[in-house]
């Protein structure tokens, strides 16, 4: 039985514990609870195509989650605009139900004139802060609303080894106060190490010179604790990554890994590429922190420029052109 | 009961089944399963709130209860118990254990059932737990929200108390308790059941629960829809409503200290399960549910309270002939027709305003012409006044220049009197001269 530390003084008068009650249960309890809901997690992919897009989602979820994947005829064309396509899965991990939406946004900067591409994009993210802010106001709620809310944008930037391109910039600078923008490096075994990391120095500093603030922001820390860990990994941001679904041998092990007539690049090696970083940063400790970013801070902006809006709330109809500027 | 049971299932089902998401393997492990803990994790930083109410007459025992339940003293005042009427007391106090930060909130009722006439006696308690209800909808309805970091005082658990009497439950016990049972978890309790025997006390049970069911109390079920709890819940669901002794005192009972009541014939151990059902209390209300008596208090009693309250403003959700309204074009309307009968106040008490101006404005002129008056009236005094002087100045005068000419004269006879004696002077110095 473990003894309580000595409770602390309320203004309303102090007490002093003497014996175990049980409330660390509550752990547990809201544990419980979680586990039985499950919940959904919603990623959007940006980047123009070829860079490996579909591949990287599908080694970090282990599983065939990307749109292409599903069954979707690989697109012949290249799409005129940019187009917003969505699919999801439920995969199950340790009692655990996750309901993954890959949002897909085939056709950006894949045109000639790629002027305001990002709008489509914008406009996908605004519809579903709107979908659930309506839901939020009903006056008969569901218990649990559905949650299609962007948690998370990977931004993909081409290996060029100079600077950003002016599309990254204005995209990265209009979206990053309406989404978690988490940039990566695709296709990053084009790179020696050296040349990775001047790269990714120069990015840094850009985005820096832009006022882009990428997740996980600095105004969002909580404390110290977590600004340590955050430094860290801001640090090490964009994460330079190599994707693959094949399995290779290696020193006796299967490992999923690109065959190349130099060598096999291991994609889960820390000395070969960041995917594991980033899978870890994204997975295993930021996952629930990229939704609640989400809801707290983006949302909740979404929500207070929408009330204060004189027009109120207007149903959002199918000819609706008009461009949200928010 | 078995429809609510079906419904439940069924409305489960339809909510996460809407669209058929193919599920698919995972060929390795990805670590998403870590995300309980990240969200617990997250929970644990911010802290916990669990607010309980005790609803019970004076004198059962409802402070030692909460003193035995938390293992604690709480230290306060005794409460004084010299109010008129039902007041509802509460004190928050900030518990530890392990990483766990708990801050609990106790809301006594002082002097329930104490009047005369108790009509009215549930009306502040229901008053109470609406205010909070209240205060969390006017935090949510804000454009600028921080609902993460808002401290919760919604009531998720309320005690209450039956006397011992072991009859039946008391009018006062029901009306109160189907006034609150749509608005709060109930969890019924018989107090000081150390005055009850065994046999009374599970007749006394069996009375209260089908006084209960035949008026329609809908109390608090520990809930049975997850297998690892499904079983100890149920069980506990039949041994309601539990039959507590509070006591923070310490008995000596074989070799251990244990809380117990002491009597000449016997001594109540409060935590022996064949005396009473302090433990199953705890493990139920602490160890197992807290956190479905927090998820109900939100989902289902807030939300009543807000549909109810949102609809008593106005609101409705779709209008049957056009477009579905929206909550903030229904808003606007009322916050136009707000703002029109604000500027109508403002304009009455601008016309007030003026009036009063006026009136004033009035009476200062009265007040003003008033001093001219006195001032007139003084001047004309000073005058009178200052004519009397200068008359007394001038009689005055007369009479010196008069002594003046007396002086004069006098002085002259005083020469010639001086100038005949004189020459005996002149005399003397020539005298002196020779």
């Amino acid at each position: 039985i473990s003894h309580g530390h000595g409770g602390s003084h309320s203004s309303s008068g102090g007490s002093t514990l003497l014996g175990y009650i049980g409330i660390d249960t509550i752990i547990e309890q809201m544990r419980k609870k979680t586990m039985k809901t499950g919940f959904d997690f919603n990623i959007m992919v940006v980047g123009p195509s070829g860079l490996g897009k579909s591949t990287l989602v599908n080694t970090l979820f282990k599983s065939q989650v990307s749109r292409k994947s599903a069954g979707w005829a690989r697109d012949e064309k290249i799409p005129k605009t940019v187009e917003i396509k969505s699919v999801s899965h439920v995969i199950e991990e340790g009692g655990v139900k996750m309901k993954l939406t890959i949002v897909d946004t085939p056709g950006f900067g894949d045109q000639i004139n790629n002027d305001n591409c990002w709008e489509p994009i914008s406009k996908y993210i605004n519809e579903q802060f709107e979908k659930f802010l309506k839901e939020e106001v009903n006056i008969t709620r569901k218990k649990r609303i559905p949650d299609t809310r962007v948690h998370c944008c990977l931004y993909f930037i081409p290996p060029t080894g100079h600077c950003l391109r002016q599309l990254d910039v204005e995209f990265m600078r209009r979206l990053s106060h309406s989404v978690n923008i988490i940039p990566v490096i695709a296709k990053s075994d084009t790179m020696t190490i050296e040349e990775r990391q001047e790269f990714k120095q120069r990015v840094r500093k850009e985005l820096e010179n832009n006022g882009i603030e990428f997740y996980p922001q600095k105004e969002f820390d909580d404390d110290m604790e977590d600004k340590s860990d955050n430094d860290k990994i801001r640090e090490t941001m964009p994460f330079a990554v190599v994707g693959s679904d094949k399995e290779h041998q290696v020193n006796g092990k299967r490992v999923l890994g690109r065959k190349t007539a130099w060598g096999i690049i291991e994609v889960e090696n820390p000395n070969h590429c960041e995917f594991a970083q980033l899978r870890d940063f994204l997975i295993r400790s930021h996952l629930q922190d990229l939704k609640e970013v989400t809801h707290n801070i983006h949302y909740e902006t979404y929500r207070a420029k929408r009330l204060n809006d004189n027009g109120g709330l207007h149903p959002i109809s199918s000819n609706d052109t008009q461009e949200s500027n928010l | 009961s078995l429809n609510e049971f079906l419904l439940h299932l069924l409305g489960s089902f339809l909510s996460r089944h809407e669209q058929q998401f193919r599920a698919v393997p995972l060929a390795g492990h990805v670590g998403f399963d870590s995300m309980p803990d990240q969200l617990v994790n997250k929970s644990v930083n911010r802290g916990f709130c669990f607010n309980i109410l005790c609803v019970g007459e004076t004198g059962l025992g409802k402070s030692t209860l909460m003193d035995t339940l938390f293992n604690t003293k709480f230290e306060g005042e005794p409460t004084q118990h010299n109010q008129p009427g039902v007041t509802l007391k509460s004190n928050t106090y900030e518990l530890q254990e392990s990483n766990v930060r708990l801050k609990l909130t106790v809301v006594n009722t002082v002097g329930f059932g104490d009047q005369i006439n108790k009509e009215d006696s549930y009306k502040s308690i229901v008053e109470f737990i609406d205010t909070q209800f209240e205060a969390y909808l006017q935090e949510e309805l804000k454009i600028k929200r921080t609902l993460h970091s808002y401290h919760d005082t919604r009531i998720h658990a309320c005690l209450y108390f039956i006397a011992p009497t072991g009859h039946s439950l008391k009018s006062l016990d029901l009306v109160t308790m189907k006034k609150l049972d749509s608005k709060v978890n109930i969890v019924p309790i018989v107090a000081k059941s150390d005055a009850i025997s065994k046999s009374e006390l599970a007749k006394f049970k069996i009375k209260i629960t089908s006084e209960l069911v035949s008026n329609g109390v809908q109390i608090y079920q520990f809930p049975t829809d997850d297998e690892s709890v499904a079983e100890i819940n149920s069980t506990m669901n039949s041994h309601l409503p539990f039959a507590v002794v509070g006591s923070t005192e310490e008995v000596k009972i074989g070799n251990k200290m244990v809380k117990a009541r002491q009597y000449p014939w016997g001594t109540v151990q409060v935590e022996n399960e064949n005396h009473c059902d302090f433990v199953k209390l705890r493990e139920m209300l602490i160890r197992v549910n807290m956190e479905d008596l927090r998820e109900q208090t939100h989902t289902r009693h807030y939300e009543l309270y807000r549909r109810c309250k949102l609809e008593e403003m106005g609101f409705k959700d779709t209008d049957p002939d056009s477009k579905p309204f929206s909550l903030q074009e229904t808003y606007e309307a009322k916050r136009n027709e707000f703002m029109g009968e604000l500027q109508k106040k403002e304009e009455e008490m601008r016309q007030m305003f003026v009036q009063r101006v006026k009136e004033k404005e009035a009476e200062l002129k009265e007040a003003e012409k008033e001093l001219h008056e006195k001032f007139d009236r003084l001047k004309k005094l000073h005058q009178d006044e200052k004519k009397k002087l200068e008359e007394k100045k001038k009689s005055l005068d007369d009479e010196v220049n008069m002594f003046k000419q007396k002086k004069t004269a006098a002085e002259l006879l005083l020469n010639q009197a001086q100038q005949a004696g004189g020459s005996t002077t002149l005399k003397r110095d020539k005298e002196r001269k020779k």
